[in-house]
């Protein structure tokens, strides 16, 4: 202790707590980010899915995001991305992205289920990342009440309160989300695909994202308890409708009422 | 008649009924007031009808908003949500909410009824809107209407409150984000704003008097001075009496239509259970307003596609349309320490001030360019009108470029265009579409009535082409019939009145002002075709040489 002491006024002392700080920082860092990470359990894969992944890579994505998925001009490094960012692009038919444009749209996949599960070997074997997320956290069967609040409150702002999609800036924009998939909903929240923001699992816990899921299955599954939905786009719809089928009819009424004399 | 009846011995009923009915009548005498009534005369055309539609509309909403009442309960305590909807199982929420929750999944009918509720109000505001329009296209707020015309502009505000104060009852997200909107704007106006939002809401937004208060302004205050101005409307109606539209045998001094009593009556009563009708089966097979989608309020989360309903959606659409900053001047001043948001307090209030104001004043601005005193029964045919209409339209233009500014959001997702995109066409629109549509209108409404003149002097084309002995082709045209041709020569086009001398022989500025208006009022004009050029057209229709190259020049064109 008092060597300690006696050497605190060393000209270098302040440079080793600098040091020490620095380190301290960073490795708290390290593990609170390492927290939020989902690690890539490569253990499912086999080498050969890997190895069958990299070359449907270097065939398909390799012109826009590099061999070894280091990245180009045309599209960012996908090292670390995790496979479920691969499972959820590739499997909605958003990755190979059919045009440039504002966001990459969906459309029926070009890969089977297979060679998708080998393509998220391959880019999960390139370093940790999300992994597909687990069954029992997809079986919509947690608190839909809880995950309506998390909705409304995380969720709602893009993709509408009844999930009816909504716009972003640019032609960018929030899709509707009845008949996705739990994985890929789950995926979206864990990846932030496009323009999605990440709700990591420190933001989000995986049982809260069972709970979203749960709330976004019931929902779509309980459909509109008031007749036709309209699109579940609220007053417009609504207006329009009133506007052009129900002032139409009335109207149509109007003249046969009137019709009968001159 | 009724010298003669007394003349005779006092009526004896020979039946219970009958000694009933004379009891009453001697006492009140409806007869008379039935007679009266009974033979008023309504001209007959579907375009007087959505006033009707309105008037309709309005008896279903006291009705339905009658059993709302029975179980709504407007109080913002706390209460967790027990009802049989499992999306909402447990979740926090006011009392209102769970109330409104409560009607519309385990009270009998109660869904039913709060659609019916909804649809007629969208359908009353639009069928006022409507009705408003006819009423502005076919001149009939001319005198002796104006103060009518008046009332009805009050209506259409009061409608307006009436539905945004129903519109934040169930106290849903929805709902909420729309009393946050109005908290901002109310919060804009310099000086008292402040204050009035904390007058309003009971303190800081939103705090726990808002429902409460809005319940009572829209089931007690705004109903009532509603139902009044309806009073006063159909008073001033049966005062006036109906307007018709021009025909052989119509005019200034009578109505030629169909009596009220009895088929007049019993097609107005048949027509609310059409109204009704239509609104039950919207309430039945299609949903409005799903309060459960939007969850309880809470006044973070802001749910992508949040508007109001239509006839707020203009105020909402102007709002959404105003930049906050053009080339670095920003609409946003500090004076004198506080904070003036131009960008909230003009589209929130200058465009619905200019609509309404210009709607108020517009029958005594006609009437100060034309100088017309005279009572005015017989409408216009919007054509006939050039520039009232042209006005009309472009202002119509304006007021659908904000409503669509409203959904601009959903312009974008479901025409694949961009937001931004949409924003800047439709504030082009703002400033430019007005005046397109007066210029293309006025166009129109020339050309049309250069139309009705070309038939009325010359007949309607047939289409039967005839070759003359010496090769040529004309078109027969076949003349029109009396009554036809009334409709299109008998209507007056006012020509531009010049500035005149007052008592004093002076010629003021503002009536060189009225003078100048007039002018660009009545500048371009078409004259109805005159009897001596109707004569002159018919005589030489029958000369076919003359009639031949008078086709060849105009098929020569």
């Amino acid at each position: 202790m008092k060597a300690l002491s006696q050497k605190r006024r060393h000209p270098l002392a302040a440079i080793a707590l600098l040091l020490m700080g620095l380190l301290l920082t960073g490795g708290l860092y390290a593990v609170a980010t390492s927290v939020n990470q989902a690690k890539a359990d490569t253990t499912s894969y086999s080498a050969s899915d890997v190895e069958q992944g990299g070359k449907l890579f270097a065939a398909n994505c390799a012109t826009c995001h590099g061999m070894g998925a280091s990245g180009s001009q045309d599209g960012p490094s996908l090292v670390g991305v995790g496979a479920a960012a691969v499972d959820f692009q590739v499997g909605t038919g958003r990755m190979p992205m059919q045009m440039n444009g504002p966001q990459a749209q969906q459309k029926p996949a070009q890969f089977n289920e297979e060679q998708t599960k080998q393509l998220s070997a391959y880019v999960a074997s390139l370093g940790a990342g999300p992994a597909i997320p687990e069954e029992h956290l997809l079986d919509g069967k947690g608190d839909a009440a809880k995950g309506g609040e998390l909705f409304r409150v995380n969720c709602a702002m893009c993709h509408n309160a009844a999930a009816a999609g909504g716009a972003l800036t640019r032609g960018k924009f929030a899709p509707a989300l009845a008949g996705v998939s739990s994985q890929h909903i789950y995926e979206a929240m864990a990846t932030g695909p496009q323009n999605m923001p990440v709700f990591n699992d420190s933001n989000v816990t995986p049982e809260d994202k069972r709970d979203i899921i749960t709330f976004l299955k019931t929902i779509e599954a309980n459909g509109s308890p008031g007749g036709a939905d309209l699109g579940s786009l609220g007053p417009v719809s609504e207006g329009l409708f009133v506007w052009v089928a129900g002032l139409g009819v009335i109207i149509a009424f109007t003249i046969w009422l009137t019709s009968r004399t001159s | 008649m009724s010298a003669s009846s007394t003349a005779e011995a006092p009526f004896v009923p020979k039946t219970k009924v009958g000694s009933f009915t004379n009891f009453v009548d001697e006492r009140v005498g409806g007869s008379g007031i039935l007679r009266e009534f009974g033979r008023k005369v309504f001209p007959d055309h579907w375009s007087f009808m959505f006033g009707e539609v309105a008037l309709y509309s309005f008896v279903i909403l006291l009705m339905s908003g009658t059993f709302l009442t029975f179980f709504f309960d407007p109080s913002m305590a706390e209460t967790h949500y027990q009802g049989s909807y499992t999306p909402l199982y447990n979740v926090e929420m006011s009392v209102a909410y769970n109330s409104s929750l409560n009607i519309s999944f385990d009270v009998r009918g109660g869904l039913f009824m709060r659609q019916v509720h909804h649809w007629a109000a969208l359908l009353f505001v639009a069928s006022l809107g409507v009705h408003m329009l006819r009423v502005f296209f076919t001149g009939a707020f001319r005198k002796p209407r104006e103060m009518n015309w008046v009332v009805g502009g009050v209506l259409l505000i009061l409608a307006m409150a009436a539905g945004f104060t129903g519109y934040s009852l169930p106290d849903d997200l929805l709902s909420g984000n729309g009393l946050r909107i109005i908290d901002g704007v109310i919060k804009s106006i310099p000086v008292i704003g402040t204050y009035i939002s904390f007058f309003l809401f009971g303190g800081e937004f939103p705090g726990t008097a808002i429902i409460g208060r809005l319940y009572v302004l829209h089931i007690l205050l705004v109903p009532a001075l509603i139902l009044l101005m309806i009073v006063i409307h159909l008073f001033m109606v049966v005062v006036h009496k109906h307007t018709q539209y021009p025909g052989p045998g119509r005019n200034d001094g009578n109505v030629v239509g169909y009596p009220l009593g009895p088929v007049y009556a019993a097609k107005a009563g048949g027509f609310f259970f059409i109204v009704f009708g239509v609104l039950a089966l919207m309430a039945a097979a299609f949903t409005i307003n799903p309060i459960w989608n939007y969850g309880p309020y809470d006044p973070s989360p802001v749910s992508a596609g949040t508007q109001p309903d239509w006839y707020i959606g203009f105020v909402d659409g102007a709002l959404r349309l105003m930049p906050g900053v053009v080339n670095n001047f920003h609409f946003e001043w500090i004076v004198f320490g506080h904070t003036l948001t131009l960008n909230v307090l003009l589209p929130a209030l200058v465009p619905a001030g200019i609509i309404f104001t210009v709607l108020f004043m517009y029958p005594w601005i006609e009437r100060w360019v034309t100088k017309d005193n005279r009572e005015h029964h017989v409408l216009d045919r919007p054509r006939n009108a050039p520039t009232r209409t042209a006005i009309g339209v472009a202002g119509f233009t304006w007021y659908c470029v904000m409503w669509a500014a409203a959904g601009s959001d959903l312009i974008a997702t479901h025409f694949h265009v961009s937001l931004n995109d949409v924003t800047y066409w439709l504030r082009t629109l703002f400033f430019i579409g007005p005046i397109i549509a007066f210029i293309v209108t006025k166009r129109i409404a020339l050309a049309l009535q250069r139309k009705d003149r070309e038939i009325a002097l010359h007949g309607r084309e047939t289409g039967r082409i005839v070759r003359l002995p010496h090769g040529e082709f004309i078109e027969v045209h076949a003349p029109l019939d009396e009554y036809k041709r009334y409709k299109l020569v008998g209507f007056e086009s006012p020509a531009p009145l010049p500035a005149q001398p007052n008592e004093h022989g002076v010629v003021t500025r503002k009536e060189k002002r009225r003078a100048a208006l007039s002018r660009w009022f009545f500048e371009d004009r078409v004259a109805p075709a005159t009897p001596a050029e109707l004569e002159a057209a018919h005589s030489h229709g029958h000369h076919e040489a003359i009639a031949a190259g008078d086709e060849q020049k105009s098929l020569s064109h």
